[in-house]
């Protein structure tokens, strides 16, 4: 990896080239909570005054950006009793910028299903290699577990890394692209005393998490626990509202329809991110559901966060951003529903 | 001055170039794309059930289009939507498939309205097949339970088209009444075929019915052959395939001789959008076919 120093008034003139040029995504505030602190989503922004790197956590995650919440599979010509089938990929690049360890993590979680081994995604694959990343260094986020995980920091998967040293910046270089376009400006080489510098804010970052939570022993634990009441406990509570999986940067699930135009000269086939959550989600014709108690689609879901996609992929899929903590109005959230599990694996 | 980004265009990656074929997994392609296949054919099998002959229209795509018994293909009504359907019929035409369908909800009442010339699309085929090959030079038995015949019919047309590879040959079925029976016009046919045993039974019997009345383990009890030599494909409802299972198993199969098909709600058959995940496992990728061995360790599957 290459490293470089980058004067916070050349970042600035880095960026009006980019919004210049192409579509910028970033963190805006969006509202105010109700704690007085403002509250921010990934939007694209048009001046960098727009944009907060100083945020602490979005509602929603990126991935709408990579794998919309709704997007168009393809598209129907109908005529007569014929067709015709339009398929587009995504071609124009854009600029996401100010994304945290644990959002460029979950991208390399979603490209570990979307872009690899069987039935490569040419729709992820556009967007995603049509994105040019500028993740970020930042202080932890309250009730995040990233660090739990082992995904407070990252080292791939992105163009340029920040890390503030106040008038500067210290940028990790993970692609071609992002070294030419860091060399539109002016950077200079790193010296020692941006290291220094560089080393005691990781530190400080680094000391800020709270205690690490027991995940090494959760795919076991899940494994041992299928039927204890602690999912009952949950489940009773959860509404099946699905917002969870809707926040998660790395839930995938989706559904297809397919709509037909009013005067029936066209069509689209379109996928939609859904929930497990979600009443139907397993539901076949003829009425029978796979999954009917709302515990057993609860469950389902940390299954395939903390057990599933570690048999596959030998790591978690959940990265510990802890959105959907956040945004869930049954007060549901991943570390409660593990000090439980572990609890109740104590007990036995 | 030269743009800050360039466009990444996925078309022009080499794979993308290739002919379509869904049997080269790890290739990038257009998942997407349908071949534009012509409803040949359409039988009437029972009230609720037709059977359709598909032709894949292009010569080249229908040359490309391979499939081994148990795999599924989606098929596409543009606008209304995409089901997943077993292939019900013969490998050794190829791009012409098979597939019997029931009228259950929006795009299969679609299909049971078309007529012969309609056009449908076809993505695959997709999932596991059973294992014909290791088969061989065993005794088979094939047991179905009322639609379970529609993925069934794949096998029993392979071993009869192949009928010398194998050992005893037997073909069980059931179904709730007469009415229900599918493919009733081939049963002769498939009599026909020299040590090929058929034998069918309905759980109520009407006026005309003459064969035995009662649910298929009781044709089950009758049959002879050594388990320890014997493969089984059972394809039906999950509470019918596991009472067959089970019997077999305590009769002294071995638990990874016994096929089943899963069958789970799918919106790609791809791995990918999750709704076929029976614990951790994808069914459109693991599965449909499953041996019975695997199927007990699958958390929530049964
Ligand atoms: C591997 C496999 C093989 C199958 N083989 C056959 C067959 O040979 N013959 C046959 O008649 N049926 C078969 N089915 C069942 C068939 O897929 C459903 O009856 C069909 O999807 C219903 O679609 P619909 O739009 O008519 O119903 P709707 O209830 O309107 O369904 C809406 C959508 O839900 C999904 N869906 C609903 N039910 C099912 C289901 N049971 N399985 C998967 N997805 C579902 C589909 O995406 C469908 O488009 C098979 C299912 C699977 C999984
Ligand atoms: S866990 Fe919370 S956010 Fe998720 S479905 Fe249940 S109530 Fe909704
Ligand atoms: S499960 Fe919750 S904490 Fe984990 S990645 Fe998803 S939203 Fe974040
Ligand atoms: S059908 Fe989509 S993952 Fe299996």
């Amino acid at each position: 990896m290459l490293f470089k120093i980058l004067d916070k008034s050349e970042f600035r003139s880095l960026l009006v080239m980019l919004l210049e040029s192409h579509e910028v995504i970033a963190p805006r505030v969006i509202a105010t909570g109700q704690d007085g602190r403002p509250l921010h989503n990934y939007l694209p922004v048009k001046t960098p005054e727009e944009m907060d790197l100083g945020y602490e956590t979005t509602l929603n995650s990126a991935k709408t950006y990579f794998l919309p919440y709704s997007e168009n599979l393809s598209t129907w010509d109908f005529n007569e009793a014929d067709w015709t089938q339009n398929i587009s990929y995504r071609m124009q690049p854009r600029a996401i910028i100010g994304l945290h360890a644990c959002d460029i993590n979950a991208l390399l979680k979603l490209d570990k299903v979307m872009a690899r081994e069987f039935y490569p995604s040419p729709y992820y694959i556009s967007r995603r290699k049509n994105s040019f990343i500028i993740g970020i260094d930042h202080t932890p986020c309250r009730g995040a577990f990233c660090r739990s995980l082992g995904t407070d920091t990252v080292n791939r998967g992105f163009d340029l890394f920040l890390t503030d040293l106040g008038d500067r910046y210290f940028v990790a270089i993970d692609s071609d692209r992002g070294y030419s376009t860091l060399h539109r400006v002016t950077v200079r080489d790193v010296t020692d005393e941006d290291t220094g510098a560089y080393l005691e804010v990781r530190k400080r970052i680094a000391d800020g998490f709270d205690p690490d939570l027991p995940v090494k022993q959760l795919p076991n634990l899940m494994d041992i626990e299928f039927n204890a009441d602690v999912w009952d406990k949950w489940g009773a509570r959860c509404l099946s509202c699905g917002s969870c999986a809707m926040v998660c940067p790395t839930c995938y699930c989706y559904g297809v329809n397919e709509a037909v135009a009013m005067d029936f000269t066209s069509g689209a086939k379109v996928r939609q991110l859904y929930s497990c959550n979600l009443a139907d989600f397993a539901t076949v014709a003829g009425g029978h559901n796979f999954r009917p108690p709302r515990e057993s689609r609860l469950k389902y879901r940390y299954y395939h966060q903390h057990r599933g996609f570690v048999e596959t992929y030998d790591e978690p899929k959940c990265v510990g951003c802890g959105r959907c903590s956040r945004t869930c109005l049954a007060g549901i959230n991943p570390p409660d529903i593990f000090r439980d599990l572990l609890a109740k694996e104590e007990q036995s | 001055m030269t743009p800050l980004l360039f466009p990444y265009d996925v078309t022009q990656e080499d794979e993308m170039k290739r002919p379509l074929d869904f049997n080269r997994r790890s290739h990038l392609m257009n998942v997407d794309r349908m071949y534009k296949a012509e409803i040949v054919s359409i039988i009437r099998l029972t009230e609720k059930e037709k059977l359709f002959h598909i032709r894949i229209i292009d010569r080249s795509e229908r040359e490309r289009f391979s499939f081994l018994p148990g795999q599924f293909v989606m098929v596409e009504v543009p606008g209304f939507g995409e089901a997943p359907i077993s292939i019900s019929g013969s490998n050794s035409q190829k791009g012409f498939i098979e597939l019997c369908i029931r009228e259950a909800g929006k795009v299969t009442t679609m299909l049971h309205r078309a007529a012969p010339g309609s056009r449908v699309g076809i993505r695959g085929p997709f999932g596991t097949y059973f294992p014909m090959e290791k088969m061989k030079g065993h005794n088979v038995l094939l047991i179905a339970g009322g639609l379970g015949l529609a993925p069934l019919r794949s096998p029993v047309t392979f071993v009869t088209e192949n009928r010398s590879d194998f050992r005893q040959i037997h073909i069980l079925y059931g179904t709730t009444d007469p009415s229900q029976l599918l493919f009733d016009y081939q049963y002769e046919q498939w009599r026909r075929v020299d040590g090929v045993n058929l034998d069918i039974i309905v759980e109520q019997a009407d006026p005309a019915w003459t064969g035995p009345v009662g649910r298929v383990t009781s044709l089950l009890e009758k049959i002879d052959v050594a388990l320890d030599e014997t493969y089984a494909i059972v394809c039906g409802p999950p509470v019918m395939f596991k009472f067959v299972c089970t019997m077999l198993s305590n009769q002294g199969m071995p638990r990874d001789r016994m096929f089943v098909s899963l069958e789970r709600r799918m919106h790609c058959g791809m791995g990918k959008c999750c709704r076929c995940n029976v614990g951790s496992t994808y069914v459109c990728m693991e599965g449909p076919v499953f041996d019975f061995w695997t199927v007990m360790n699958l958390k929530e599957a049964i």
